[in-house]
């Protein structure tokens, strides 16, 4: 069933009643080419993908719990592609190439919303740093402005240029970043893939890998065995759990990262702003409430909830930046597990064991790769090699040394 | 969250800068011939268990003893915590 | 006093102080009210009804509680910067002079134009955007979603800073009482009475909870004569703290709990609110229940109200909330409004009772095994159409309808760290499970116990547990007689119609068709449900509507409640300003700022100060005629060079090491050697991370054979310091050392240029020889300075030139500055800022910040030869990895423009010459650039392939997003005086 403006005023006519389930519950076969285990934004894209794009239809994704109930539910929903290094910004450019397309490709309103992600500085130093990206960006091809403190100004005039104890002065902005509906990309996936046969199923929890010298051939369920050539896990939050179910230990620590939302507002926030001299950004979602967040409360935690002293610390960011929201209420606060890499960048790889591949690591920034790491891991899964454009993001770079470390915080996965 | 200190009691979580895992006191030998290897799963892979989790918290704020703290990773609870020098000492680390 | 009938709906009694009148406005037009009101009692008062507008439909609406849970009545406080969007009506306490609007409508609440949206909701249904505004694709960004946002948001927020003061505070106690009704009273009282430390927490101005809104739960005593003596007994008590109008939002790890702390409207004095974080060995929650609606046709209209919210206006607030007012309930309690309200005097036309065998002699028409199918009136009910047990239909005019869906106990807490609560069929509502957050108990009806007699036994009971697990005594305390029947309920969610819209979630617009909508698209989990509806999601967090979504869902799933999934809650219990959770950390004030010891003489001297970290340091110091910086920065380069100049350099870190190991350990956290540096000689150091790159660089200077003092650079002092004892105490624990930071204990200043020593010859006591030959480059010593003032003295250059760094303990530095500057003068001695001290390291090619960017190996910085390979030390091993260790790594090298006329840029990127500006063609980065008036050009720094093979070739370094590009000789790094001649004179 194709959506659209006139198949809505149709249904209004005839009191809704012709609608059909959004994507079908499957029940799990006993065999697939491949299954994907998560059903969060990774796995559903990196179905949908690997039937669109890949021809490969004899696909599972298989879900613990609820569909789009992992951190594709519980992010600050921000897209862009500002990255600074050769191993990264390609790939979050392709994405947001992606997201630019992505409510027709799907014939699903993923509420892509270009308004702009503004990075402020504060010191010379950062200004040299977003110069540097910036110009990174651009010789990739993406977009770059680099705004002085009255370009800020014009854009965000609410923000404290008059007292602040670390005045703005000025901010790199990519205005073709923004915000997308983060359920509604779950849900346009799921529709895309359920659409070209794949089988989504939910609550079936992953219990095992079912190995044959050394080659995983299926897995072990909550709903019983389910073979398959070719299994990839897109699990992030939970990938060492999930791994280490195959025995392996990755470079990955599960942090909690909380986020906030207040009370409805009409419009005050123009796209993205993230201020440089404290943990806080903001937008402003379609509903009118302010979306905002800020670091992670820094300690491993599979808890989907964090602690007080980061709620305090990023509104006293937001406070310090934009004094004019102190009376907005913050309605609800949640957590998300992340897995945090040891340089701070995804994994898309094969593991040491045969037909079985990971996608992970994504850190706090997963979202707004969903499409791109969607695409890229079909293919890997498909083809069994990895794309170009994620041709770095592999397991073994920490041995190498080819590391992917935008930040230059090293091996120590909370301060990424 | 509140973490028992064996020398001060009860301080307040926000006192403490955490570091992780509590495997990276089992620092390998870097003259060894294999160094390369074992200092990559030594610093860079992590059991990261969903339970009970030795790990490295540094009283920043206090008396600036690193402790270890065994803390459930899923309730958050707190059921030990050691200092880290009389840990290393226990696995064997001195000089 | 205005016209007699704005009061008309008063009662006779209620908690207000009537000698008292309070004059208020809403939307221009002013009411008044007593202390004791809120603002929807004093408007109900007034005969206001119409108090806000639903969020999609633009529906009319009236208040539907008289508590925190409120999803209607929202309404704009205050004016100008105050202005406060959202703030519940029900809950607003009154006073005089009080200003509120209506939000979310235009032109006016009465006639909202936006009111459209509900003769289109066939079309608006859950979801509908997810389906549309896809063509044509540019419509998306300019027209639909523009639109969206213009129609959606609730409030408007002022658009000023918050004038307000906020505070925070932190609070402990044995034992912490949520809810301030009948069982957390007496969870109180027996806990103050066994001495322990009790903080008695209520949402309200006024304790009591429901034996302020319902008569007759004690049988005997007065209700309100109880409730002064308990509060009069517990603020008597050194141990009590009451704290009313606090609202405890939320349950965190380990017993601590964030409460929000209102100030009285109009107090005196002090922030308006306070952010608590409340460290509690042992929690009652006595928080009580939260009513709920029923859905049928139209059951959102203005005048259609909550039972239990009809009574509290009633009996507390002693207003009617309509001349007549009709019940519609699935439960016993249903029948305690009708009471209260025809003792009242109020008419109470007919209870419509959902269960068929509801009791009939109540002295009023109770129709059993009926329900209300549709309502009528726009912008105020005015009257019901039933649906008898045999079918018939018969309508009622009436202007309020007293609504009694059931209650769900106030559980949030224990479920703010992950726990989820259990279903109980008897009362037709979740509870508490067993497992919740450690320390915490349910009292009262928060736990499902509804009677009174079992809310003040709980409250007293849990505490009493509470505190035999704290080794207290257990209190008896003696509670009065109260009526101890469970209200009977017979679930009941929702009527089922042929058309209409049968609200679910009120603040949302999301109806039982949304519900079905979902269930037939397959959004058939809780959260999906939640999600694709929004139910639940609007400012009350669906505190009235989550249970009535879920059991919709279930019937139409065929599953039992249970098993089509539980509610649960993240905190904030009610919403808490943003400004609240800052405190005082704003403006600036949002970080502490730390002050050189020069700090005073430098704003003296006019400097210009910028931030580095949290220190203020000085960045130039400009004098008379200087138009830009760079004149002022390049005069302080070339005074410096040319004769001599001071900058504090307090604020780089500094640690002391000690111990007859502590050479052993400086070897193993620096990459270069440090067991063999001599007694009174100082070495550069580089430490690098356990990965290999560089972490930090500095001196260290060797007092005695175990006394050493090391440098930090000012960005890393605080990491360095915590790495330093991680390796001291975590892998060489039986290391003889002892470290300790004494940033903060010295004042340091570099003095530098031809005359550094001069100048310092005149400050340093005559006994100390520091003659080139006696204390030559890179020497160190302790002398007396002034005339015995104990100092520390460094032969060191970050400059280039003949210079030392001196420190005096801290105290001490303000007056060091003013004599170094005295003695200096005859060398017309010139401070200088960071600025210039930045163009003279960049002179010299030392890395610094923009270099050390925590992706760069020793290899990269050209110095891979300081990485001994004789020795073990931290980041040695992973240094030698291939992807680092290989010759085609980026290399540190020096740049200069072709023309000078042409300024470099950090940040810019490197091309080969002629090259097209793409990614494939990058060579590297610029990581600092400076004009250098020593060499009268710009100059830089940066990272190139193979840098170090290429001096002397051109490339291109390109700026796009600056738009410039500019033709640069790669050179060495070492721009001035390579072979450090000037260093050693």
């Amino acid at each position: 069933m194709a959506y659209s403006a006139f198949r809505i005023a149709l249904e209004a006519i005839r009191g809704h009643a012709g609608w059909s389930p959004v994507w079908r519950d499957a029940t799990p076969r006993a065999e697939y080419d491949v299954i994907v285990i998560g059903g969060g934004g990774h796995g559903l894209a990196t179905a949908y993908y690997l039937a669109k794009a890949f021809g490969v239809a004899r696909v599972a994704v298989l879900e613990k719990g609820w569909l789009g109930g992992g951190n594709v539910g519980r992010n600050t929903t921000i897209i862009r592609s500002n990255y600074l290094l050769d191993a990264n910004e390609p790939f979050y450019e392709f994405s947001l190439k992606l997201w630019e397309g992505l409510s027709r490709e799907l014939n699903y309103n993923a509420m892509v919303s270009q308004r702009g992600v503004l990075n402020l500085y504060h010191s010379d130093a950062q200004r040299d740093a977003f110069v540097r990206r910036g110009n990174a960006m651009l010789l990739h091809g993406a977009d770059a402005e680099l705004l002085d403190t009255e370009g800020v100004r014009e854009l965000a005039p609410f923000l404290n240029f008059e007292n602040a104890r670390f005045p703005v002065k000025g901010g790199l902005l990519q205005r073709r970043g923004g915000t997308a509906r983060h359920d509604a990309v779950a849900w346009g996936y799921a529709r895309g893939a359920s659409r070209l046969g794949i089988d989504i199923v939910q609550n079936c929890e992953v219990t095992g890998f079912r190995l044959k010298e050394g080659r995983c051939v299926g897995v072990e369920t909550t709903r019983g065995p389910i073979a398959a050539r070719t299994v990839g896990c897109a699990v992030a939050g939970s990938s060492s759990r999930l791994m280490g179910l195959a025995g392996l230990r990755l470079p990955l620590e599960s942090h909690v990262l909380q986020a906030f939302v207040t009370e409805g507002l009409k419009p005050c926030v123009p796209g993205v702003i993230t201020f440089g001299a404290g943990h806080f950004y903001v937008s402003q979602s379609d509903k009118g409430g302010l979306v905002f967040g800020g670091d992670i409360d820094g300690y491993n935690s599979y808890a989907q909830r964090g602690n007080l002293p980061v709620v305090e610390d990023v509104c006293e960011g937001g406070m310090a930046l934009m004094p004019m929201i102190g009376r907005a209420k913050v309605l609800r606060m949640w957590g998300g597990n992340v897995d945090m890499s040891m340089d701070g960048s995804p994994i898309i790889d094969r593991t040491p064991v045969d037909g079985l591949f990971l996608n992970g690591g994504w850190c706090y920034g997963g979202f707004k790769a969903t499409p791109a790491s969607g695409w890229c891991f079909a293919h890997l899964l498909a083809t069994g090699e990895p794309h170009p454009l994620a041709a770095r993001y592999r397991l073994g770079r920490f041995l190498t040394g080819d590391l992917i470390d935008e930040k230059g915080m090293g091996a120590q996965p909370n301060l990424h | 969250m509140i973490i028992e200190h064996p020398l001060l009691g009860p301080r307040d979580a926000q006192e403490f800068v955490y570091l992780g895992d509590a495997s990276l006191i089992d620092r390998p030998d870097g003259m060894a011939e294999d160094s390369v290897e074992c200092f990559h799963d030594y610093l860079y892979l992590r059991s990261n268990p969903a339970g009970l989790h030795r790990e490295l918290w540094f009283h920043e704020g206090g008396d600036r003893s690193w402790l270890v703290v065994t803390r459930d990773t899923v309730t958050h609870e707190i059921v030990k915590v050691e200092l880290a020098a009389d840990v290393a000492r226990q696995r064997g680390r001195c000089r | 006093m205005s016209a007699p009938n704005r009061l008309s709906h008063r009662l006779p009694g209620g908690l207000i102080d009537r000698k008292r009148t309070l004059s208020f406005r809403f939307d221009g037009r002013e009411y008044h009210g007593h202390p004791g009101d809120t603002l929807a009692s004093a408007l109900l008062a007034g005969g206001r009804m119409l108090m806000g507008r639903s969020f999609k439909y633009h529906r009319p609406r009236g208040p539907l509680t008289a508590g925190s849970e409120e999803p209607n009545a929202l309404v704009e406080l205050g004016g100008g910067a105050c202005r406060e969007p959202n703030a519940r009506a029900t809950t607003t306490e009154l006073f005089d002079g009080l200003e509120a609007r209506s939000q979310n409508r235009w032109p006016s609440l009465s006639f909202d134009v936006l009111a459209v949206n509900d003769l289109l909701a066939p079309f608006l249904t859950a979801g509908f955007y997810y389906k549309t505004f896809m063509w044509p694709r540019s419509f998306w960004d300019k027209v639909y979603e523009p639109a969206i946002r213009r129609a959606a948001g609730l409030g408007r927020l002022s658009g000023a800073a918050d004038p307000d003061v906020y505070d925070k505070g932190f609070l402990h106690c044995d034992l912490l009482v949520v809810g301030g009704g009948p069982a957390g009273l007496t969870a109180a009282l027996a806990a103050a009475r066994a001495g322990a430390r009790v903080i008695l927490a209520e949402e309200d101005f006024r304790f009591g909870g429901r034996l302020n809104c319902d008569a007759g739960l004690f049988l005997g005593a007065d209700q309100q004569d109880w409730i002064s003596a308990c509060v009069e007994e517990l603020s008597s008590l050194e141990n009590v703290r009451l704290m009313p109008r606090t609202m405890v939002f939320g349950a965190f790890d380990h017993g601590i709990f964030g409460a929000l702390e209102n100030n009285p409207p109009q107090a005196a004095s002090g922030p308006r609110q306070v952010l608590w974080r409340i460290y509690a060995r042992r929690t009652v929650l006595a928080a009580g229940a939260v009513e709920r609606p029923i859905a049928f046709a139209d059951n959102d209209r203005p005048g259609i109200m909550l039972a239990g919210a009809v009574r509290a206006y009633a009996n507390r607030w002693a207003v009617a909330v309509g001349r007549q007012v009709v019940v519609f309930t699935n439960n016993d309690d249903g029948y305690r409004t009708a009471a209260d309200l025809m003792a009242k005097g109020v008419e109470v036309p007919a209870i419509v009772d959902t269960r068929s065998d509801a009791a009939v002699d109540v002295g009023v028409p109770v129709f059993a095994g009926a329900a209300v199918v549709g309502t009528s009136g726009r912008l105020r009910l005015s009257g019901v159409k039933l649906r008898l047990s045999s079918g018939e239909e018969r309508s009622l005019k009436c202007d309020a309808l007293a609504l009694g869906g059931g209650w769900n106990p106030n559980l949030h807490l224990t479920c703010h760290q992950g726990h989820r609560p259990v279903w109980r069929e008897d009362i037709a509502a979740f509870v508490p499970g067993k497992a919740g957050p450690p320390g915490l108990r349910a009292a009262g009806a928060a736990c499902g116990a509804f009677s009174t007699a079992n809310a003040l036994e709980g409250g007293r009971d849990a505490a009493n547990d509470a505190l035999e697990d704290l080794g207290f005594r257990r209190q008896d305390v003696k509670l009065p007689e109260a009526e101890g029947r469970t209200p009977s309920i017979v679930a009941f969610w929702h009527v089922r119609s042929k058309g209409g819209r049968a609200w679910v979630d009120f603040q949302n617009d999301v109806t039982v068709k949304d519900v079905e909508l979902a269930h037939r698209e397959n959004f058939r989990s809780v959260e999906h449900l939640k999600r694709y509806t929004t139910l639940g999601m609007a400012p009350d967090q669906g505190k009235t509507a989550n249970v009535i979504g879920l059991a919709v869902m279930a019937e139409l799933s065929g599953r039992t409640i249970p098993e089509t999934g539980t509610t649960t809650f993240r905190p904030p219990y009610a919403p808490v300003s943003v400004a609240a959770f800052a405190g005082r950390s704003t403006g600036e004030d949002f970080r502490p700022r730390r002050l050189t010891p020069s700090h005073d003489w430098a704003a003296e001297q006019g400097a210009h100060f910028v931030e580095a970290g949290l220190w203020l340091r000085a960045q130039w110091f400009p004098r008379p005629g200087e138009s830009h910086w760079r004149q002022t920065v390049d005069r302080e380069v070339l005074a410096t060079r040319g004769s001599v100049g001071i900058c504090d350099v307090s604020t780089l870190g500094k640690i002391d090491v000690q111990g007859t190991d502590a050479a052993a350990f400086l070897n193993r956290v620096y990459c270069n050697g440090f067991a063999k540096l001599p007694v009174g000689r100082v070495r550069y150091g580089l430490m690098l991370r356990e990965d290999g790159m560089a972490m930090d660089d500095g001196t260290t200077a060797r007092l005695a054979e175990d006394h050493f003092v090391t440098t930090t650079t000012t960005a890393n002092a605080v990491a360095v310091f915590r790495h330093m004892e991680f390796c001291r105490q975590s892998l060489w624990p039986g290391l003889d050392v002892q470290l300790v930071s004494t940033t903060e204990a010295w004042a340091q200043f570099a003095v530098a240029g031809p005359n550094s020593r001069r100048v310092l010859q005149r400050v340093v006591d005559p006994e100390f020889d520091i003659s080139n030959e006696a204390f030559p480059f890179m020497a160190c010593g302790e002398i007396t300075v002034c005339g015995g003032l104990r100092a520390r003295l460094f032969r060191i250059s970050f400059s280039g030139e003949l210079a030392y760094e001196i420190a005096v303990p801290t105290r001490y530095g303000d007056g060091l500055i003013r004599r170094l500057m005295e003695a200096g003068r005859d060398f017309d001695i010139t401070p200088y800022g960071t600025e210039a001290l930045g163009v003279m390291r960049v002179e010299k090619g030392h890395a610094a910040g923009g270099e050390l960017n925590g992706t760069v190996t020793a290899r990269n910085l050209g110095m891979e030869r300081m990485v001994s390979a004789k020795k073990d030390s931290i980041g040695a091993p992973l240094s030698r990895r291939e992807s680092l260790s290989g010759e085609d790594v980026l290399k540190l090298v020096g740049f200069c423009p072709l023309d000078p006329a042409q300024p470099l840029v950090a940040g810019s990127h490197l091309l080969p010459e002629g090259a097209a500006a793409q990614a494939s063609n990058d060579q590297g980065y610029l990581t600092s650039a400076v004009y250098s008036p020593t060499l009268a050009t710009p100059i830089a720094l940066g990272f190139l392939k193979r840098g170090d093979a290429r001096l002397g070739e051109v490339v291109d370094v390109a700026n796009p997003l600056m738009g410039t590009r500019v033709r640069a000789r790669v050179v060495s790094p070492h721009f001035f005086d390579p072979e450090g001649g000037r260093l050693r004179v």
